[in-house]
């Protein structure tokens, strides 16, 4: 697969404001590209300057090969569905979706028939002669997307397609959108800061922050091999452990967190290690846990066998259960450990009842698998 | 505390708009009114107006020579409203694409002529205009000139599309300001120049602002009195000017307050027609 859009060395500054700060990104053919970011990343902006609505500071854009700049917006070969879908109010659905193609001077016999095929694929048939103000939300957005598909862009921009739907919509939309990239087979670049959106979407993700990319990677490699601190913390929930690099072999890699009271011992060596700190990143649902007795008999109980060749003191924590939070699929445990310290755990509820279920106040171990945890360099 | 008595806030509402209504009745409505009643009268001597509910007046007006006046002052209110438009339209755009500090200052250029009296501005311009002005000066240069440009009816079109210009920039402003951006940029993402986005977009959105900015143009124009008396000719008597005469030189208030009423009426229809514009704008839309 071939990039269809290459950005390299992208920068917009808005004053002394870098809203994109040397982006460099390659998005192939045919792929589903979600930008993920907290507000204020610049991942609109970035996508702007993909439309051709701001123009980089620093950089280039190439688009199939063509280089952008200078190509005003109306010349470029994408089309954009705008966050308030900006569907134009005194136009019926069908002047909507075929607007794109009366600009270009199409006959209109064929525009009847493309807005006819366009509607069809966004599941609008019937509503042609209808009023903006007459469709709910849903039904707005989709003549966005009609509107511009119709143009058979090489590159559909997508901003926050979802954000003004309510939850329901948006899981139904979630699918369609996938649906629809499938068939068209055009390029979605999509932008969000709903990571969940992004994670069930895209083919690869951007995660970007202040102005920079963070990591490049597909759903399940972001998620289990994060970058860095940011990364982890942003896509999903994770526990953070700051600790120094004790060991680091091509095998097995331990760090020493102070006042933890265990270390965190992972089964492979750590690449680029200069030593100094690193962080230990586990997710709640990689986190076991075991009962441990009464909480008359505090220092009883034996610990939970670990794998073989754990260290002593390592992976294996002491706790109690704060506070449960019962999801319905699942419930997240906060178990207070050594130093004051709270560690999220999340349990699946794979049974409809528990013989000894979790509750607030019960003393735990805590144990993990040594390819559970991520370590971070920065 | 959130609740107040019924009997308490009646009081202070009545406090609060009694000393403007009052104002409005004594100084605006009783005039009105009893300019309108003279209409209906006829003078008798030299001060004394007996109001016998003839419709003399009125019909006075149908004669040609006023006829063409009102025409006349309907014709040049109308050009100057155009003229309005062609100029403001390009003027209300940049301002409203304008960076939000320029947008302060070019906003307060278009208001500074607010605060120098109408005659000055006038009289100014007439400086500029005459045949030692500074136009002809400056033609006088390359060898043309000088042309007739003061006391025309072209000095009179001139001057009030000078004088009324901010009147229609500023309610255009405000109508295409208010514009969602992301319509615009939808329209070039969708293939569109800025020129046909101009077309396709803003001015069937904007159409409501520009409406009542016309109107707010015209209206004003129409009853324009101190532009033709002083840049106009023998020929550039508007509604206005005719009006001041009959009270004043002529001596006929009878008269002057037809045509005041009349100048009224006409007025309200222009108002009319551009509500009921509005509202079927409106009643298509749903």
């Amino acid at each position: 697969m071939s990039a269809l859009i290459r950005i390299e060395g992208v920068s917009k500054r808005f004053g002394n404001f870098a809203a994109v700060d040397d982006v460099s990104l390659d998005i192939r053919e045919n792929e589903f590209f979600a930008l993920l970011g907290p507000s204020g990343c610049g991942k609109t902006t970035l996508l702007r300057m993909l439309a051709g609505l701001e123009v980089p500071s620093e950089g280039r854009i190439l688009i199939d090969g063509q280089d952008m700049a200078n190509v005003a917006p109306n010349k470029r070969p994408v089309n954009m569905v705008f966050q308030s879908y900006a569907v134009f109010p005194h136009m019926t659905v069908a002047q909507n979706v075929g607007y794109g193609l009366r600009i270009d001077g199409v006959a209109r016999a064929e525009i009847e028939g493309r807005v006819r095929e366009a509607l069809g694929l966004v599941k609008l048939d019937g509503l042609e002669a209808r009023k903006p103000d007459q469709l709910s939300g849903g039904q707005r957005q989709r003549v966005a997307l009609a509107r511009a598909l119709i143009k058979r862009p090489k590159v559909l921009l997508l901003d926050e397609p979802l954000s003004a739907l309510d939850a329901k919509l948006r899981e139904t939309m979630r699918s369609e959108l996938a649906m629809i990239q499938d068939q068209v087979g055009v390029t979605f670049v999509m932008v969000t800061h709903d990571q969940d959106e992004a994670l069930a979407m895209a083919c690869r993700c951007g995660v970007m922050h202040k102005g920079q990319l963070q990591q490049v990677a597909t759903p399940a490699d972001l998620y289990e091999y994060p970058a860095n601190r940011f990364v982890a913390d942003f896509i999903g929930s994770v526990n953070l452990f700051e600790g120094r690099l004790a060991l680091d072999q091509p095998d097995q890699a331990r760090v020493e967190v102070p006042g933890l009271g265990a270390s965190i011992w992972v089964d492979h060596g750590v690449t680029g290690a200069t030593g100094g700190t690193v962080w230990a990143a586990i997710r709640p649902e990689k986190i076991e846990l075991h009962h441990r007795g009464a909480q008359a008999d505090v220092g009883g109980g034996d610990p939970p066998p670990l794998p073989a060749g754990t260290p002593v003191d390592a992976n294996l924590l002491e706790g109690s259960v704060r506070h449960s939070s019962y999801l319905g699929s699942e419930t997240v445990y906060e178990i207070e450990v050594a130093g004051g310290r709270m560690v999220k755990v999340l349990r699946s509820n794979v049974r409809r009842y528990e013989e000894r279920a979790f509750e607030v106040g019960d003393v735990v171990w805590l144990s993990w698998s040594p390819q559970a945890p991520a370590v971070l360099l920065s | 505390m959130t609740e107040q008595p019924a009997s308490k806030a009646h009081a202070a509402f009545a406090t609060t708009f009694l000393a403007p209504a009052f104002w409005l009745i004594a100084f605006f409505l009783v005039p009105l009114g009893i300019i309108w009643a003279y209409s209906f009268g006829r003078t008798v001597g030299l001060t004394e107006i007996a109001i016998d509910g003839t419709f003399a007046n009125y019909a006075r007006i149908a004669d040609p020579v006023y006829v063409e006046v009102f025409v006349k002052s309907i014709a040049y209110a109308a050009l100057t409203t155009l003229l309005c438009l062609v100029v403001g339209f390009p003027v209300a755009l940049a301002i409203t694409f304008a960076s939000d500090r320029a947008k302060i200052w070019l906003l307060l250029l278009i208001m500074l002529p607010f605060w120098t009296n109408l005659l000055v501005r006038t009289y100014a311009l007439m400086a500029v205009l005459r045949t030692e002005g500074f136009v002809n000066d400056m033609l006088g240069w390359v060898g043309v000139g000088p042309l007739p440009l003061l006391h025309n009816n072209f000095a009179v079109v001139f001057g009030l599309v000078y004088v009324n210009l901010p009147f229609l920039v500023l309610p255009l402003y405000s109508a295409l300001d208010r514009l969602d951006r992301s319509l615009l940029e939808a329209s070039l993402d969708l293939g569109a120049g800025h020129l046909r986005t101009i077309f396709e977009i803003v001015v069937p959105l904007a159409l409501p602002g520009i409406l009542s900015g016309l109107l707010i143009t015209f209206i004003p124009a129409l009853g324009s009195y101190l532009t033709p008396d002083l840049l106009g000719g023998p020929d550039s008597q508007m509604i206005a000017n005719v009006i001041e005469r009959q009270f004043k030189r002529a001596n006929d208030w009878p008269f002057g307050a037809a045509l005041s009423f009349i100048l009224m009426y006409l007025t309200f229809i222009a108002i009319a027609v551009q509500a009921v514009v509005t509202r079927r704008r409106e009643a298509l839309a749903r």
